[in-house]
């Protein structure tokens, strides 16, 4: 653990910016509440803890299984190798999602590839290692038997996928090939090409498909989860909307699961997919389910840069480009608007490598991300100018088309290239990469203890949409493992140990509680229809998408995070009176969908601008511009921050049913006795 | 640049639908053609008319979601998604001629939106290797040629959109269940299901509605992910040596 060259945290509040009273700057946003504390994870020795959790985890027999209900809303990796697996154990499985086919879960859009501790490189790799680099790259903001729970299963899921049929990348001898990613110094990512996450998905729908056949798993797709019922106190099914026909449906289990995914579309332009949404996990937050570290958003610095307001989306280029492409800008202002590549060699400033001499162009994603910002800040970025600054930095091939030849590089990367090319219009085997940071990941989520249930008893959760493993910073190929880790591995093993007490009596249609949820769904629907407002639904989320950017984005300040709680408030009030959605409810209608998404966005917003307020540090890819080194780098306060923040919902009584009040801040202490806590370095 | 745009809209399956013209103006060659009718649709809400109804979602040519007839060709006239397919490919003053996916087996939902959930049913009925979680060899313990990985890798890259369906005149289904008998059958964990797998799927392919092939080649030119039309010889040889075998 001393190889790498660290220095002890210090942890000292006077490197805080001179001058500032050390307050509680979110006081009165919100209202402090118990800690709070996992409770299922075993003690002893951290190899030992899950051995030892899955052996004292209640069994349920193979005859009981059947007469138990699961929901699995959700069919990326973290829902469709859940459904998959608890479909073989013989449950009865029902699954939703909201696209026309479990497929298409955005899993499908990752790129670089799935790390495991397999150390087929002989490098020096191994289960502990793999659980280091983790808890590092996450700043010291992960809870530490979750994570060395992930990095110890890892290695599974590589042989699961290969049996499915995964056809990762092998090396000539017909093993299988790594490469390295961003924040380690160990090649243990195993990938298909620039298409990883579309392989390893399509082996878990074909594994679910496969279910469905069996009559294990019933499928529903087109479907959109819109309300959470809980029933004494338990999770015991949701509300959906049926998109095709808008009907509200009831559907009823012994236990939920939500696998759905992250909540970056809260700033409307990011490398999610259109749809993505926290409407599942935020109907949770309201019915009481903690909201951990909402605040923890990551920013990738590999991205297509917006070329204007038109656009919907932004794509992502893998990282493991950065393995061979070198990121540089001009060192002169004004060459800013020439050719890259008449710029000669001593004009140029490869800035990571500069600064990070000893992890160059692979340091973590929130460091390159914060680096391109400033070069840019500084007015040395490149490419055209959007709103009076040019927000792009080269990512450049031409040393490494020189070392591997053309073909090398196609090889390894043709499918970006040809995106590059398709949506820019010019070809990086000629011309270098123009690449920004955009929005990509988020760290936060439902707080979930280490079975992965939820405050609500019988509410599980799984994959992006929890907030257990990666701490403040995620590092490169370790979401695909997660969702595959909790879908396959953990969640199958903890979920029977709730389920062991079931089958929980039947819930009636006609509960006070189903009734309850049902209704608030259709008054929302109603409500939307009837407002008659004169805005799209689009241009307050692109609004909305904005304020978080330019104020909870790269960089947090307290100043501008308060300014942002004000404009999203008076946003939020001016888009529940003023919205305009067009059509029926009784049939697909895709503006009335987006509208449930963007009020729910709303209220996250809200917390988390009060989650980064609250944290008044920097840790991985939250940058409160109050806590920084004097070279700039983020600065942790572990003595006052070494916390996960579960956030409590709660109503503000004098507005409206719709109305969120001061969330309660509910602290879990992280104590790591595996790792010794550090200031991350990598110069 | 402006645009006059052609458009099938149909309030629903029951309904008979019509194309409907729309002029759209300030049209950008960096847009995407999805984001070309996102435009066109904040305009139709402004006027209060409802906006065209049509599928995407991951909007990077990777999900499958997406897939409108643009002027007759399935995904435009470039070699890629309809999500991928950019403005420059236009000039001003063209007309598009914007339709859903056309084919028995696809029935429309709404607009430009259609119903493929055929395609999941085709994977139900063989399109996977059975492998219980948990029950996997170590990933070692079966060395795979290079060459085999990757020609599987190649064809498994199709994104089941339906393009290939929606262009051939028979609206077959074959280069999507090619695909998925010739990357399961390259890999030697496919071969113990090889025959059922085969089988079961074109009885499937079948049933849904969706014609026999009869060797035209559009499915592939239009194809965004190349699929080569092999896969269907494959497919073929596949069925009749299963067929040989007894299935
Ligand atoms: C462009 C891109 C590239 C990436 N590359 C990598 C990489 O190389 N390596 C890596 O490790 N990670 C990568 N990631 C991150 C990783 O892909 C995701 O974090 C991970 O796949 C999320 O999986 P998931 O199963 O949790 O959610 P998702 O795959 O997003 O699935 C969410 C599911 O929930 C459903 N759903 C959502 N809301 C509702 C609702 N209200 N009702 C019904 N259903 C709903 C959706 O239909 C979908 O089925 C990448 C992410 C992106 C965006
Ligand atoms: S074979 Fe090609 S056209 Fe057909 S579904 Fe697959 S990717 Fe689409
Ligand atoms: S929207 Fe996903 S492929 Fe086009």
């Amino acid at each position: 653990m001393t190889d790498m060259p660290d220095t002890t945290l210090t942890g000292d509040p006077s490197h805080d910016a001179p001058g500032h009273e050390h307050g509680d700057d979110a006081a009165g946003y919100y209202t402090p509440g118990a800690p709070i504390a996992d409770t299922k994870a075993p003690g002893g020795p951290i190899d030992e803890r899950w051995s030892t959790r899955k052996f004292e985890a209640r069994l349920v027999n193979p005859a009981n299984r059947r007469k138990l209900d699961i929901i699995i809303v959700g069919t990326g990796l973290a829902g469709g190798s859940a459904a998959a697996t608890l479909g073989e154990a013989g449950y009865n499985v029902k699954s939703f999602c909201y696209q026309d086919s479990p497929r298409r879960a955005h899993s499908i859009a990752a790129q670089g590839g799935i790390n495991a501790a397999k150390n087929y490189k002989e490098d020096g790799d191994s289960v502990h290692r793999l659980f280091y680099d983790t808890v590092k790259g996450g700043d010291y903001r992960s809870r530490e038997s979750n994570v060395y729970r992930l990095a110890e299963v890892s290695t599974n899921i590589i042989d699961q996928c290969v049996a499915q049929g995964v056809p990762f990348a092998r090396e000539y001898g017909g093993l299988l090939d790594n490469r390295s990613f961003g924040g380690v110094q160990v090649s243990r990512t195993f990938y298909a090409r620039g298409q990883t996450g579309q392989q390893l998905l399509i082996g878990a729908y074909q594994a679910m498909e496969r279910q469905v056949a069996a009559g294990t798993v019933q499928q529903f797709t087109r479907h959109e989860m819109l309300e959470l019922i809980v029933v004494d106190g338990k999770a015991r099914g949701i509300i959906a909307r049926d998109l095709v026909t808008g009907e509200i449906e009831t559907h009823l289990a012994d236990v939920v699961v939500l696998a759905t995914g992250g909540y970056g579309n809260v700033f409307f332009l990011s490398t999610n997919a259109m749809g993505s949404n926290v409407t599942a996990a935020w109907r949770a937050h309201r019915k009481g389910a903690y909201m951990a570290n909402p605040c923890y958003t990551q920013i990738h610095p590999t991205c297509i840069p917006v070329t204007g307001s038109h656009q919907s989306k932004l794509t992502l280029m893998s990282e493991s480009l950065r393995n061979d492409g070198r990121i540089w800008v001009p060192k002169k202002k004004a060459d800013c608007d020439k050719d890259p590549r008449e710029i000669p060699e001593q004009d140029r400033d490869y800035y990571l490598e500069r600064i990070y001499p000893s992890f160059g162009n692979l340091v973590p994603r929130d460091i390159a991300s914060r680096a391109a910002k400033n070069v840019c800040d500084e007015g040395r970025g490149v490419g055209p100018e959007v709103d009076g600054v040019r927000r792009g930095v080269y990512l450049d091939f031409s040393a490494a088309i020189e070392r591997l030849g053309r073909a090398g590089i196609e090889e390894k990367y043709d499918n970006l290239f040809d995106m590059y090319a398709r949506i820019t219009g010019e070809n990086p085997y000629e011309t270098p990469m123009r690449i920004y940071p955009a929005v990509h990941y988020v760290m936060g989520g439902l707080w979930v203890d280490y079975d992965l249930q939820a405050t609500i008893p019988g509410l599980f959760v799984t994959g992006e949409a929890n907030f257990s493993d990666h701490g403040a910073n995620r590092l490169g190929a370790s979401a695909l493992m997660q969702g595959l880790a909790d879908g396959y591995f953990v969640l199958p093993h903890t979920i029977r140990d709730y389920l062991a007490d079931g089958p929980f009596e039947k819930v009636d249609e006609n509960h006070p509680a189903v009734v309850e949820a049902r209704k608030s769904v259709e008054d929302r629907v109603a409500h939307f229809l009837s407002t008659n407002g004169t805005r799209s639904v689009d241009s307050y989320h692109r609004e909305l998408g904005n304020i978080m950017w330019e104020y909870c984005g790269m960089e947090r300040t307290e100043d501008g995070l308060k300014k942002a709680i004000d404009l999203i408030r008076t946003l939020r009030e001016d888009f529940w009176r003023n919205v305009k959605v067009l059509g029926t409810a009784e049939s697909l209608n895709q503006s009335l969908e987006k509208a449930g998404r963007v009020a729910d966005f709303f209220e996250l917003g809200e917390l988390m601008c009060i989650d980064a307020l609250n944290r008044r540090e920097s840790c991985g890819g939250h940058f409160r511009g109050e806590s920084q080194t004097e070279d700039g780098e983020a600065l942790r306060h572990d003595d006052q921050f070494a916390y996960v923040a579960a956030w409590e919902f709660t109503r503000d009584p004098d507005s409206e049913s719709e109305g969120m009040g001061a969330p309660v801040l509910h602290k879990e202490d992280l104590v790591y006795t595996a790792i010794e806590m550090k200031q991350r370095s990598y110069k | 640049m402006r645009l006059t745009l052609k458009i099938w809209r149909q309030p629903d399956a029951q309904t008979k639908g019509a194309m409907h013209t729309y002029e759209l103006d300030g049209v950008s060659e960096d847009m995407s053609f999805l984001e070309m009718l996102d435009v066109l649709n904040e305009d139709l809400i402004s006027k209060g008319e409802d906006p065209v109804a049509f599928d995407s979602d991951c909007r990077e040519g990777i999900c499958g979601m997406c897939g409108l007839m643009i002027n007759g060709q399935a995904h435009g006239p470039e070699v890629t998604t309809t999500c991928q397919l950019h403005m420059r490919s236009f000039k001003d003053g063209d007309e598009v001629v914007i339709e859903p996916w056309r084919a028995d087996a696809f029935p429309v939902i709404k607009d430009l939106v259609v119903d493929r959930g055929a395609f999941d049913r085709i994977i139900q009925a063989g399109g996977f290797i059975s492998v219980n979680t948990g029950s996997a060899p170590e990933a070692h313990s079966v060395p795979v040629p290079r060459d085999d990985a990757t020609r599987a890798f190649n064809v498994a890259t199709c994104i089941g959109c339906g393009a290939c369906v929606a262009a051939c005149p028979n609206g077959s289904a074959s280069l999507f269940m090619g695909a998925k008998v010739t990357h399961l059958g390259e890999l030697p964990q496919g071969q113990p299901e090889r025959d059922a797998r085969v089988v079961g799927m074109v009885a499937q392919h079948d049933a849904e509605g969706f014609g026999g092939c009869t060797n035209i080649g559009e499915c592939t030119a239009a194809c965004p992910k190349e699929i080569p039309l092999d896969v269907i010889s494959r497919l073929n040889w596949d069925l009749h040596a299963a067929l040989r075998h007894g299935h």
